[in-house]
């Protein structure tokens, strides 16, 4: 039952199994254990971003194409949502419309940016992708009729989301589903060819694979991942704006929650995101005291400064790649391998 | 490589140079003339959008031939032209009073030592940029995006420690603000100095690739690494002094830009990336003359439009670099591996 339900990909590791049920647990009882709107806000934020990691996973991790379209995509979930709201009125009709449209949108656009440009090389994927993604964000603040420019949009959802306790679990509930569906296409048959093309490319088209298809397929499959991401996101927040689904910003957390921890496992988005969320609204205030037990010291308290948290995860960000390639879940995962074998 | 059969015995083939991109920046121009009312205006335009692409040309040389030579792409370039930007920022904060007064010397006195030492610490940067987070990870194209995105965060939130978080306002030098008027049509003196420095810095690399044996090693290096390794040269070396010079342009290009925006802040490296990265698109990865071009028709492309549908004006070099891409589809002057 468990192992189909992860799709016979265990933890394989004890320390793991045991930290992704405390996140489980710690999700599944937010509302109860940690009350007070702000541990929700992190919560709903933390169940989100695991979608949205996940899905990066899948092409960064799993397929080894670097994107920076991903906030994109999930923008245009968010947008869908809040532009169908805003538009055509309150209701579920509307809703389900603009998630359909939002997954349209997001599939043709990452079909067509795949189809021109992962002939080539990794690089200038990146490249292309920077370019339509900010390509994008400039659409989104200058169609301001749409969008609300640079404001965004506030709306208002069906009565039945209106509790928040409620609205959460819903997320919840189809955040963990979307994981799951990513975690079984990842231990496919096609997820293996995906491993195959990361790990060597030329070899997989030898082999018959046409590689090509499988990164769009890939690529299109983590745009709709995103996208879902981006619906859930602003089902939670009752707004759509671009600093809180555009902005490049949000690309480098994902970039960060991905490889801290662990590129290649579905788990180490999941372990990634939650740590990354939950630093972004505690380590502020952990490092204010530390800025104010070196006051006088000088330069110190300049880089303890709470607004600085950014650079200590970048400088563990580049260690990991360094020194950890597969993150925390890979670094877990041989400790308990090397355990077995002694 | 084109056959030489008809060449005659004993003389080196001759290199043909393709005109077409080359006259499209004229063809655009002269495209633009008649779309805009008065021919004033038209000067003013051409002028601003020939110094914006110098600029973002001096901010983008450094980046292409990194990649031509040694197949690195840097995504934290851009952090060289913030902290270009911001070390000349301090120094002519430091000497505010030779900035205002109305005399070219006192302006020279505070300018030059400004771009010095932009150029000196991006060169610095650039250095240490070289030698601890990209040489770990040559050959790894994945991993040379992760960890120059890691520096990138890394240098942009130092230089936040430093510098603080705020917008610093840089007024230009007393002597180079305002404009002058050549037949009705207003030309900024800045503008006009961003071209000089432009071309002064293009003509400068062009003789040093192409007239100097340095040059010929460099070019070498790019058509075949292995090759030049293998004749005795050190490329390594080679590739160090290429980075560092061309931190030190993105610096130079830093310090430029911030003037001609009479501000910084720490965003700046990071928004002209997104432009760095498509002009490079544009020209050609890898190549230095493809990347002059693509700056200047970028340049040009964005002040046009910039004028003639404003809304228009921050998509344009997007929408340039796709008709460009469906035209020639790895660049205007595409380079053999990339």
């Amino acid at each position: 039952m468990l192992t189909a339900l992860l799709s016979g990909d265990a933890p394989r590791s004890r320390a793991l199994a045991a930290v992704l049920i405390v996140i489980l647990a710690g999700l599944a009882f937010a509302p109860f254990v940690f009350p007070g709107t702000r541990s929700l806000n992190v919560a709903a934020k933390v169940a989100v971003f695991v979608l949205l990691v996940a899905s990066y996973d899948l092409l960064l991790g799993y397929t080894g194409i670097v994107s920076f379209a991903h906030t994109m995509f999930f923008g245009i979930g968010g947008y869908g949502v809040g532009i169908a709201m805003a538009k055509l009125g309150v209701g579920w009709g509307s809703l389900a419309l603009g998630i359909a449209l939002a997954l349209t949108a997001s599939a043709v656009l990452a079909f067509a940016i795949g189809l021109l440009s992962l002939r080539v090389r990794a690089i200038f994927f990146a490249m292309i992708t920077l370019a339509v993604a900010s390509f994008f964000q400039i659409l989104a603040s200058q169609l301001s009729w749409l969008t609300g420019g640079e404001d965004g949009i506030t709306y208002k959802l069906p009565e039945f989301l209106h509790s928040r306790v409620a609205c959460y679990y819903v997320i919840l509930v189809l955040a963990l589903l979307f994981f799951l569906a990513l975690l079984r296409i990842v231990n496919s048959p096609f997820g293996r060819v995906l491993l195959s093309i990361r790990e060597n490319e030329f070899r997989s088209e030898a082999l018959g694979y046409r590689t090509v298809t499988y990164r769009t397929a890939a690529n299109c499959i983590g745009a709709l991942g995103a996208t879902l991401a981006g619906v859930l996101y602003a089902i939670w927040l009752r707004y759509t704006g671009p600093d809180t689904t555009l902005s490049f910003n949000i690309m480098i957390d994902i970039l960060l929650m991905v490889v801290i921890g662990g590129m290649g496992t579905m788990y180490g988005a999941a372990i990634g995101a939650t740590l990354f969320v939950i630093a972004q609204n505690y380590l502020q205030d952990l490092m204010k005291l530390a800025s104010d037990a070196t006051k006088g010291v000088p330069f110190l308290p300049d880089l303890l400064h709470p607004d600085r948290w950014l650079l200590w995860l970048g400088v563990l960000f580049i260690l990991s790649v360094y020194y950890f390639p597969y993150g925390i879940v890979g670094k877990l995962r041989l400790m308990a391998a090397g355990g077995q074998n002694r | 490589m084109k056959p030489v059969a008809d060449a005659p015995a004993g003389a080196l083939p001759v290199e043909r140079v393709d005109w077409i991109p080359l006259a499209l920046i004229p063809a655009i121009a002269l495209a633009a003339l008649p779309l805009i009312p008065s021919v004033p205006t038209w000067v003013t335009l051409t002028v601003a959008g020939l110094a914006m692409g110098m600029m973002i040309f001096m901010m983008a040389a450094g980046l292409t031939l990194v990649f031509g030579l040694m197949d690195v792409m840097n995504f934290a370039h851009g952090v060289f032209i913030s902290v270009g930007a911001y070390a000349a920022t301090s120094v002519v904060l430091a000497m505010k009073a030779s900035m205002q007064a109305d005399s070219l010397a006192a302006n020279l006195s505070a300018i030059v030592p400004a771009v010095l030492a932009a150029m000196a610490l991006a060169g610095l940067l650039g250095w240490f940029f070289e030698r601890v987070v990209i040489r770990p990870v040559y050959g790894d194209h994945l991993k040379q995006i992760l960890v120059t995105m890691g520096g990138l965060i890394v240098v942009e939130q130092l230089i936040h420690v430093v510098w603080g978080p705020d917008i610093i306002p840089l007024p230009k030098p007393a002597t180079m603000a305002g404009s002058f008027i050549v037949a009705d049509a207003a030309i900024e003196r800045y503008r006009v100095l961003a071209v000089l420095v432009g071309l002064v810095v293009f003509g400068a690399m062009w003789l040093i690739l192409n007239r100097t044996r340095l040059g010929l090693l460099i070019r070498a290096g790019v058509e075949n690494p292995e090759m030049v390794e293998s004749l005795g040269y050190r490329i390594r070396r080679l590739f160090i002094g290429v980075f560092v010079a061309g931190s030190a342009l993105a610096g130079l290009g830093g310090v430029m830009w911030a003037l001609y925006q009479e501000s910084v802040n720490a965003q700046i490296g990071m928004q002209m990336m997104v432009v760095l990265f498509i002009v490079l698109i544009i020209g050609g990865l890898g190549s230095v003359g493809g990347c002059f071009v693509g700056a200047l028709l970028v340049g040009l492309v964005a002040n046009y439009t910039g004028y003639l549908a404003p809304k228009l004006a921050l998509g344009s070099n997007i929408l340039l670099m796709v008709l460009v891409l469906l035209w020639r589809p790895r660049g205007l002057f595409p380079i053999g591996k990339a």
